[in-house]
C-alpha cells in the first residue's frame, strides 16, 4: 500500500517550512531511519526522516519550494512493489490541532471553576473542656505525637530534628518516643531531602518535613512546586503528594536579610498547594493535625517569635480544625483588620487601644492562605465597611494585595473607604536594632492605617 | 556535633548483613563491576531472548509512531523519543517486579512505561492529549504515572526524579515491602547537585534504590566530554561508597546481567548501587533538535554496527529462531502500534470541566 510523505512539524510551533533539499530521488530505495529531506522550519534545519521501507515513487513537492503547510502531502513511497509514479499533488489538509483553532476565539471559557463547598466552622469545643496552657511550640510538637501514634506512615524529618531535638526545639522529645526511623536527622541538604520526603509521600508515606526555616527551602523551591504542588493534577488524579513542609517563616529577630523573609505570598500563588500560616497554639494544634492527614501538599508556615508564647488549649482527644477557614478573632463594628501569623498579635493589640479611643475593630485571622476563606473577608466588609490588612511582609505582590483584589472584585459596593495595606517597608530587612525596627509592621502603623480608613 | 554512642543511634543504623555493607568504608567500590566481569551477558533461552527483543520492538516501533504523529500535528509541545536506548530499559525493567519494585524516570519516559507493561493505547492518548490518555490529557509526554505498576512518572525538571526516587526507596525500606527503586536519569542530570545529595542520603541510610545514568552522550546538544570533568559517570559514586558498575546500554543481555548482579546487592540490604549504561539516541534531544552538534556518520555508525534490536535478532538467529518468525512478530508490533495510534487520534479530547478537577483531592 502506498505511504503518503507529509510535511511534517518538526517544532512545537511550526505552522509551514521551506523544503530545502531533497536527499533521496524517485526510484530509490529508502528504509527505517534514512534521511528523506532537508526542512528549514522556523527554528533550524532539520532532517525529515523515513520511518516505513519502501520505494520513493513519485516526489510532489519540489526542493526549494517555500511555505509548505506541515500536513501537506510532499511524496508518495510505494511499498511491495507498486507503481505510483501517476500520483497528484494533494492540497495540504489540515492536521488535527488546526481546525480547532478555527473556533471562535472570544467564546467565553464553557465552563466555570467549581464553587467552594460550604463552610465548615471550627468543632464546638464541649461545655466543661479543661483548658491547659500551651506554648505554639509545645502545640505544634504535640500535634505531631498525637498524629504519629495515629498513623505509622507518619515520620519526621530534617536538619536537627532528632539528636538535638529540633533547632528550635519543637521536635522535642519526639525521638525518645517514636526512635530513629520515624525521627530522623538529615544533613543539610535541603534541595534532596525535600525531593527525599515529596518522592516518600507519593510512595505512600506521610512525611512532614522541617526546614530549619523557610529561609532555607529557597533551595528546595523546585520540589514544593513542580514535584508536590502539581503531581495530582498532571497525573489525572492518579498521583498524590501527601506531604507537609513546615518550619519558622517571616522576619526572627537582628538576623539580617538572608534569614528574614514571609514566603507566604509566594506559596499562596500556586494552584495545587494548602498555605496555612496560624498564629495561636490552639491553631497551630489544629491546624497541623489537619495538615498531616490532608491527602493534598501542605506548606505550614509558622514564626519563630511566637514559638514561645503561651496560649489556652482546648485538652480534647483529637484536635483538628478546618483547612481552609478564618477565624474572628475579635467581633467589632467599625472597621476590619484582616492578618495571619504574627501580625495577628500586633492588629489584636492595635485592636485594643483603638477601643480606649471609640473604634471598635474587628480582627479577622486567615489562618489558611491557599484556599482563602474569601467569604469571612467579604462578611466582615459588609458589616464594618473598612478593611485594613496587617501583614508581616513585603507589601509588593502580598497577601494584603490580594485582599486588596478580592475587596474590589467582590466587595466593591460596601466600601466606605479605600482598602489600606499595612505591611514592612519595601526594603530587604536590615541588622541593626533601629533600623529593623523601622522596617517591620507595629502596633502604630496599623492604628494609623485604621483611623485614616474611619476618617478620624 | 559530638556524636555520644547509644543503643539509640545504634539501632538507627542497619545491623550489618553477613556480607560486607558499603557503609563500613571497607567494601571496594568495583565489587560489583568484579562480579560482573566473570560474565557480562545474561544466559537467556531463546523464548527469553525472543520476550525481550518483542519489548524492545514495541518501544522502537512505538516511538517512531510517535514521531510521525507528531509530525502530523496529533502530539504538540515537547516529545522525546526513545529510540536506540531500548536496551537499558528493558534489561533493567525486566528483571524487575512491576506493583512491587519502583521505577522513575525524566522526560524521556514512554519507553520505561513500555516496559512495565502499560497500554500503548493510553500512552499514545496522552501524547495526542486526549480524555482517554493516563494523566486524562492533562500531563502530556513527560508527565505520566502509574501507581498500579509503580511507575512513578514522567518528571520535566531535569534531576528532580532522583531525589524522588531517594524518597520511593525510602518508603521501600520504610514499608519493609522488599521493593526497589530504580530512577533512572541522563548524562546531563547526572551534573545536578540534587543528584548527590540524594546519593549521599541514599548511602548513609543504606536505601534500595539502583542509581540509573543513561549515558546517551548528548546532553541536549552537548556532549559528555564538554560537560563532564568526570566523564566515568558509574565512578561518580566514589565520594559516597556507592559501588559503580560499566554497562554496554546497547545489548540487552548486557544490562539483564548487569541488573541482576545490582538488584541482588541491593535486595540484601547493602544500599545503592550506581549503573552507568552506555548508550545512544538516534533521534534529535527532542522533536526540534536541529542535529548540528553530531555528524550524519556518528549516527549512522551506532545504527548499523550497535543497534540494541538487531543485535538480539542476531543473538536470536544464532539461537536457531527462524527469521520469518521475526518478521511476523514485527507486523504484529506494528498492527497494535496503529491500533494504539487510531485510538490516541480518535478519542475526545478531554472535557472542559477537567480544566478545574485535580487541582487538590481534598475539598476545604
Amino acid at each position: 500500500m502506498a505511504i503518503e510523505l507529509k510535511m511534517p512539524a518538526l517544532s512545537p510551533t511550526m505552522e509551514e517550512g521551506t523544503l530545502a533539499k531533497w536527499l533521496v530521488k524517485e526510484g530509490d530505495t529508502v528504509s527505517s531511519g534514512d534521511v528523506l529531506a532537508e526542512i528549514e522550519t522556523d527554528k533550524a534545519t532539520m532532517e525529515f526522516e523515513s520511518i516505513d521501507e519502501g520505494v520513493v515513487g513519485k516526489i510532489l513537492v519540489a526542493e526549494g519550494t517555500e511555505e509548505v503547510k506541515v500536513g501537506t502531502v510532499i511524496a508518495i513511497l510505494a511499498t511491495d512493489g507498486e507503481d505510483v509514479s501517476d500520483a497528484a499533488p494533494a492540497p495540504a489538509p489540515a492536521p488535527a490541532e488546526s481546525e480547532e483553532k478555527a473556533e471562535d476565539p472570544a467564546d467565553p471559557l464553557p465552563v466555570s471553576a467549581p464553587e467552594a463547598k460550604p463552610r465548615v466552622a471550627d468543632p464546638e469545643i464541649p461545655a466543661g473542656t479543661n483548658m491547659v496552657t500551651l506554648t505554639v511550640r509545645e502545640a505544634l510538637r504535640d500535634a505531631m505525637a498525637e498524629e504519629m501514634r495515629l498513623d505509622e506512615r507518619v515520620f519526621v524529618m530534617g536538619e536537627e530534628v532528632a539528636e538535638y531535638q529540633g533547632a528550635y526545639k519543637v521536635t522535642q522529645g519526639l525521638l525518645d518516643e517514636f526512635g530513629a526511623k520515624r525521627v530522623i536527622d538529615t544533613p543539610i541538604t535541603e534541595y534532596g531531602f525535600a525531593g527525599i520526603g515529596a518522592g516518600a509521600a507519593m510512595g505512600g508515606l506521610r512525611p512532614v518535613v522541617e526546614f530549619m526555616t523557610f529561609n532555607f527551602a529557597m533551595q528546595a523551591m523546585d520540589h514544593l512546586i513542580n514535584s508536590a504542588a502539581k503531581t495530582n493534577y498532571m497525573s489525572g488524579g492518579q498521583m498524590r503528594c501527601p506531604v507537609v513542609f513546615r518550619g519558622p517563616n517571616g522576619a526572627a529577630s537582628r538576623v539580617g536579610a538572608q534569614h528574614s523573609q514571609n514566603y507566604a505570598p509566594w506559596y499562596a500563588s500556586v494552584p495545587g498547594l494548602i498555605v496555612i500560616a496560624p498564629y495561636d497554639a490552639s491553631d497551630c494544634k489544629g491546624l497541623l493535625k489537619a495538615a498531616i492527614r490532608s491527602e493534598d501538599p501542605v506548606i505550614f508556615l509558622e514564626n519563630e517569635l511566637v514559638y514561645g508564647e503561651k496560649f489556652e488549649v482546648a485538652q480534647l482527644d483529637d484536635h483538628v480544625l478546618p483547612i481552609g477557614k478564618a477565624r474572628i478573632m475579635r467581633e467589632g463594628a467599625d472597621v476590619t483588620i484582616v492578618s495571619y501569623s504574627i501580625a495577628v498579635g500586633i492588629a489584636l493589640k492595635a485592636a485594643e487601644e483603638l477601643a480606649g479611643e471609640g473604634i471598635d475593630a474587628e480582627v479577622i485571622d486567615l489562618r489558611t492562605i491557599r484556599p482563602l476563606d474569601k467569604e469571612a473577608v467579604l462578611e466582615s466588609l459588609a458589616k464594618t465597611n473598612r478593611v485594613v490588612i496587617a501583614e508581616e511582609g513585603w507589601p509588593t505582590c502580598s497577601v494584603a494585595s490580594e485582599i486588596v483584589a478580592l475587596c474590589m472584585e467582590e466587595g466593591f459596593d460596601h466600601l466606605d473607604a479605600p482598602v489600606t495595606r499595612v505591611c514592612n517597608e519595601d526594603v530587604p530587612l536590615p541588622y541593626a536594632a533601629n533600623l529593623e525596627k523601622l522596617a517591620l509592621i507595629d502596633k502604630d502603623k496599623v492604628i494609623a492605617a485604621v483611623k485614616k480608613v474611619c476618617y478620624r | 556535633m559530638a556524636k555520644t554512642p547509644s543503643a539509640r543511634s545504634a539501632s538507627s543504623k542497619r545491623s550489618p548483613a553477613p556480607k560486607a555493607s558499603a557503609a563500613d568504608n571497607k567494601t571496594p567500590l568495583d565489587i560489583l563491576q568484579t562480579e560482573f566481569e566473570k560474565d557480562r551477558r545474561f544466559k537467556a533461552d531463546a523464548d527469553t531472548l525472543l520476550h525481550l527483543y518483542e519489548q524492545m520492538l514495541l518501544i522502537r516501533r512505538f516511538e517512531e509512531k510517535a514521531g510521525q504523529l507528531y509530525g502530523l500535528g496529533y502530539i504538540g509541545g515537547f516529545c522525546h523519543l526513545y529510540i536506540g536506548q531500548e536496551a537499558v530499559a528493558i534489561g533493567l525493567q525486566s528483571a524487575a517486579e512491576p506493583g512491587k519494585d519502583s521505577v522513575i524516570t525524566g522526560y524521556r519516559d514512554h519507553g520505561h512505561m513500555l516496559a512495565y507493561g502499560i497500554d500503548p493505547n493510553i500512552i499514545m492518548a496522552e501524547l495526542t492529549g486526549r480524555q482517554a490518555g493516563i494523566s486524562h490529557g492533562k500531563g502530556g509526554s513527560m508527565h505520566m504515572f502509574s501507581t498500579e505498576h509503580k511507575f512513578f512518572g514522567g518528571h520535566g525538571i531535569v534531576g528532580a526524579q532522583v531525589s524522588l526516587g531517594g524518597g520511593l526507596a525510602f518508603a521501600h525500606k520504610y514499608n519493609e515491602d522488599g521493593g526497589l527503586c530504580i530512577a533512572y536519569f541522563g548524562d546531563g542530570a547526572a551534573n545536578q547537585g540534587q543528584v548527590y545529595e540524594t546519593m549521599n542520603m541514599a548511602a548513609l541510610w543504606d536505601l534500595p534504590i539502583v542509581f540509573v545514568v543513561e549515558n546517551n552522550q548528548y546532553a541536549m546538544g552537548t556532549a559528555v566530554k564538554r560537560s563532564s570533568a568526570e566523564t566515568e559517570f558509574h565512578k561518580r559514586g566514589a565520594a559516597f561508597r556507592i559501588p559503580g558498575m560499566d554497562v554496554d546500554g546497547m545489548d540487552v543481555l548486557e544490562v539483564r546481567q548487569a541488573a541482576e548482579v545490582a538488584f541482588k546487592y541491593v535486595r540484601e540490604g547493602n544500599g545503592p548501587v550506581l549503573l552507568e549504561c552506555n548508550t545512544y539516541r538516534y533521534r534529535g534531544h527532542s522533536m526540534s533538535d536541529p542535529a548540528k552538534y553530531r555528524t550524519r556518520e556518528e549516527v549512522q555508525d551506532m545504527r548499523e554496527k550497535h543497534d540494541p534490536i538487531e543485535h538480539a535478532k542476531a543473538d536470536l538467529l544464532k539461537l536457531g529462531v527462524e527469521e520469518d518468525k521475526l518478521k511476523e512478530m514485527d507486523k504484529a508490533i506494528r498492527a497494535r502500534i496503529a491500533e494504539a495510534a487510531d485510538f490516541a487520534e480518535n478519542s475526545p479530547e478531554p472535557e472542559p470541566s477537567e480544566l478545574y478537577t485535580d487541582v487538590l483531592v481534598e475539598e476545604y
